[in-house]
């Protein structure tokens, strides 16, 4: 095998790959243009995005991005526009909306400055804090106790950054496993790989409603971040941008409590678990003046 | 003792069979068009042009040397527009199944080519010469004389190494298209059973590749004794 | 995507000590090399003798050795991986699999990886050493019991350093295969190469730079692998037997 002759051909795409891919047109334009929108959503991000008992899409996430496809129907008068799923994780979302595979997308993710140098950001749809989930009798109650421990994140969230900055400049010792999605680190804490899970608060409680024996679970520890959830979109996108912020805004100062209510405060599928999380200070703010500032 | 549970597989079934109709699409298409391509591939690189022959090489040796996950990525992450816009698709297709099969094809063609390079060369070159001497123009010759028998005698090797691209396929698990191991796998974390799921599709790959490779191997065996 | 920066390689990587982009690329080339020689030593000794047993006499070990090459060269590679990181622990014995639970988890991912491409390119290499065994004339082993030998001398002494010679190419593309197939282990959060391309684009977001670095440097180890197997074939090559590639 003559290698040498690979890395001429190697070069040569590398050079050439980077002039094809150039940045699509207007997202509106392109979905006028195809009559179809593309979603980007969560395969387990209870319970903002995620898949139900019948592999259907639902969420609290999910159901502000269909107010946006609603929107988008009526504006571009297209009564008949598809829709295209296209399920992401934490590390390959911001890839796939600058690449232009998704038009939107709307999940659980954290709105920030450094994020938006390559994404835009649409009015914020929910504000978590960055907590943990372990078993009750671990002892852990704080960061501090995690010491020496295995320790599971979701590789790509801001949770991994954080925890992992944190052990490096506390000089923790603690083993951090970065796993694909939230439901495998939930699995990871679940068999005893790891003796908590550092997560995002809401998504912590929507995982702990799949656990056989939720009381099991606590969700502890001194919130090491604000954080605010926005749909991503494409970026130096204005028009675009600003009817999903128009949309979003309105749905939640008329509907984000009823909103809240079904999805934190009711029976939620798969196994019809209530989340029973309360209405924050933060989320009453949020409803009554919608913004789409990051906190950091 | 582990307390196994297998009640999420039957009602996952009809799930898991769509994932298993991606990974035969995949694997059908890939084959399809990874076989053309290797055999232009490998003709090229027989060929007299050195230009050519060594374009064809790098190509080979490329594909060659990439781990398929990486060339996986680089298809989902990098170019998905690209190939969005050189095949004009709809945006209704689903572009990460269409660019993992392209990734696909072009990674196999590479592998293929080697095997037909081979299966060229092990025709006798005189029969070039005879086919040459009888009138026939370079690409009548092989079109007529070289191709048939080559192919016939790598039959048996290009099987293989589709059940190999069969396996493969599921690693389009890094491009999170759904065939059917991610089908399995999405049902094993959401239902807190992955340790049955994975066993359950580990022994569907077995079945189903064990199967096929003894039905290649028997294949083999009757051309070799045609042969003698 | 814009235009390609390949000084993101020299800025500060976020993981404090001052270290780089590029000291983390090539943390994680340490990991894909030595989680491919660690795995190599399990498929080459294991494989060996799985390909010795392929050849003998006796039924019972013929066909342990037969059942595991059907078994690895069977199921894919990303199942055989999963199994042994997610399915084993559940299924040994509680206090093994809580043990291993609780060790480091770069331990647990860098055995599960170490031993699942162990096994699987074992099969693979098992197969070649037979192969190499039978391509040897039938003469050779009765050669080797007339003189006195006994058969496990017959093989140490006669058979298998033959083989083994005849078998250098394609042992060196196995090789090559196998530091490929190291991929895999990103898939276990195993921070090896390809992961930490995706790490990279993570952190750095630019993924054309992240990813054409990964991939050249896999070009780069295999590149090293097929100079040096073709070095060692050189060396092992027996005069007046085996010609270049095996004519």
């Amino acid at each position: 095998m003559d290698i040498r002759r690979a890395l001429v051909f190697l070069a040569c795409t590398a050079l050439a790959a980077p002039a094809l891919a150039q940045q699509p047109s207007g997202t509106l334009d392109r979905i006028k243009q195809t009559g179809t929108i593309s979603l980007g959503h969560r395969e387990s991000s209870i319970p903002f995005s995620y898949y139900d008992d019948k592999q259907q899409v639902v969420g609290y996430s999910h159901d502000f991005q269909m107010r946006v496809v609603d929107a988008v129907k009526k504006k571009l008068n297209l009564p008949n526009l598809q829709v295209k799923y296209t399920p992401v994780t934490s590390q390959n979302r911001i890839p796939l909306v600058q690449n232009g595979t998704i038009d939107i997308e709307c999940g659980s993710t954290t709105n920030n400055l450094e994020r938006q140098k390559q994404v835009d950001f649409t009015t914020t749809l929910f504000v978590v804090g960055t907590r943990l989930l372990t078993k009750k009798n671990s002892g852990i109650k704080d960061f501090p106790d995690l010491k020496g421990k295995n320790v599971v994140t979701t590789a790509g969230t801001t949770s991994e950054k954080l925890i992992r900055a944190m052990n490096d400049e506390k000089k923790m010792g603690m083993n951090i496993i970065s796993a694909k999605d939230h439901g495998e680190s939930f699995l990871t804490l679940e068999s005893g790989r790891a003796v908590a899970f550092m997560m995002d608060d809401a998504l912590l409680a929507g995982e702990r409603a799949k656990a056989r024996k939720q009381g099991d679970w606590v969700i502890a520890g001194t919130p090491q971040s604000k954080e605010a959830y926005g749909c991503m979109l494409r970026k130096d996108d204005a028009e675009f941008k600003k009817l999903a912020d128009e949309v979003i805004a309105a749905a939640l100062k008329s509907d984000g409590e009823k909103e809240f209510k079904k999805w934190f405060q009711s029976p939620i599928p798969p196994k019809g678990v209530n989340l029973n999380l309360p209405l924050t200070d933060d989320m009453k703010e949020l409803f009554k003046n919608p913004n789409d500032k990051a906190f950091q | 003792m582990y307390d196994f549970d297998w009640s999420s597989v039957r009602p996952a079934l009809p799930f898991m069979w769509d994932g298993m109709k991606v990974t035969l699409k995949i694997t059908v298409l890939a084959m399809s068009v990874g076989i053309a391509l290797g055999t232009v591939i490998a003709m090229v690189r027989l060929s007299k042009n050195r230009a050519l022959s060594a374009f064809s090489a790098s190509y080979v040796n490329l594909f060659r040397s990439v781990p398929l996950i990486m060339v996986l990525l680089w298809f989902s992450l990098i170019v998905p527009d690209v190939i969005a816009r050189l095949f004009n698709l709809s945006r209704m297709a689903n572009v990460q199944v269409i660019s993992a099969m392209v990734a696909f094809s072009l990674f196999q063609a590479a592998y293929y080519a080697e095997i037909i390079r081979a299966g060229i060369q092990s025709v006798k070159s005189g029969q070039i010469g005879a086919a040459l001497a009888l009138g026939m123009t370079f690409g009548q010759a092989m079109r007529l004389v070289v191709l048939p028998q080559a192919f016939r005698n790598m039959t048996p090797l290009l099987l293989t190494q589709t059940i190999i691209l069969f396996q493969d396929t599921s690693l389009v698990y890094v491009m999170q298209v759904r065939d059917f191991f991610g089908a399995a796998n999405i049902v094993g974390t959401r239902d807190g059973r992955q340790v049955e799921m994975i066993l359950f599709a580990g022994a569907v790959y077995f079945v189903a590749c064990f199967v096929l490779s003894k039905l290649v191997k028997r294949w083999q065996e009757r051309l070799r004794v045609v042969a003698t | 995507m814009g235009e390609m920066n390949w000084r993101v390689f020299f800025e500060q990587a976020p993981s404090g000590g001052g270290a780089t982009y590029l000291d983390w690329t090539l943390q994680g080339l340490k990991l894909t090399v030595l989680l491919a020689m660690a795995s190599w030593c399990i498929a080459l000794v294991w494989g060996s003798v799985m390909g010795v047993f392929r050849t003998l006499p006796n039924r019972i070990l013929y066909g342990i050795s037969t059942a595991y090459v059907e078994v690895f060269r069977n199921v894919p590679l990303l199942v055989q991986l999963f199994i042994w990181y997610f399915v084993m622990p559940e299924l040994v014995p509680a206090g093994l699999g809580d043990w291993f639970k609780q060790i480091d988890p770069f331990l647990q991912q860098f055995l599960a990886a170490t031993l699942c491409l162990g096994f699987f390119t074992g099969a693979r290499i098992c197969e070649q050493v037979r192969a190499g065994i039978e391509s040897l004339a039938k003469g050779q082993k009765a050669a080797g019991l007339a003189l006195g030998f006994t058969l496990r001398q017959t093989y140490d002494y006669v058979l298998l350093p033959m083989a083994f010679r005849i078998i250098i190419p394609t042992l060196a593309s196995e090789m090559v295969n196998l530091v490929k197939n190291s991929a895999v282990a990103s898939t276990i959060a195993l921070l090896e190469l390809a992961a930490m391309g995706k790490q990279l684009l993570d952190y750095t977001a630019r993924a054309y730079e992240s990813f054409m670095a990964v991939t050249l440097l896999y070009i780069a180890v295999n590149l090293v692998v097929l100079g040096f197997m073709r070095f060692l074939e050189g060396k092992a090559r027996v005069p007046g037997f085996i010609g270049g590639g095996g004519r």
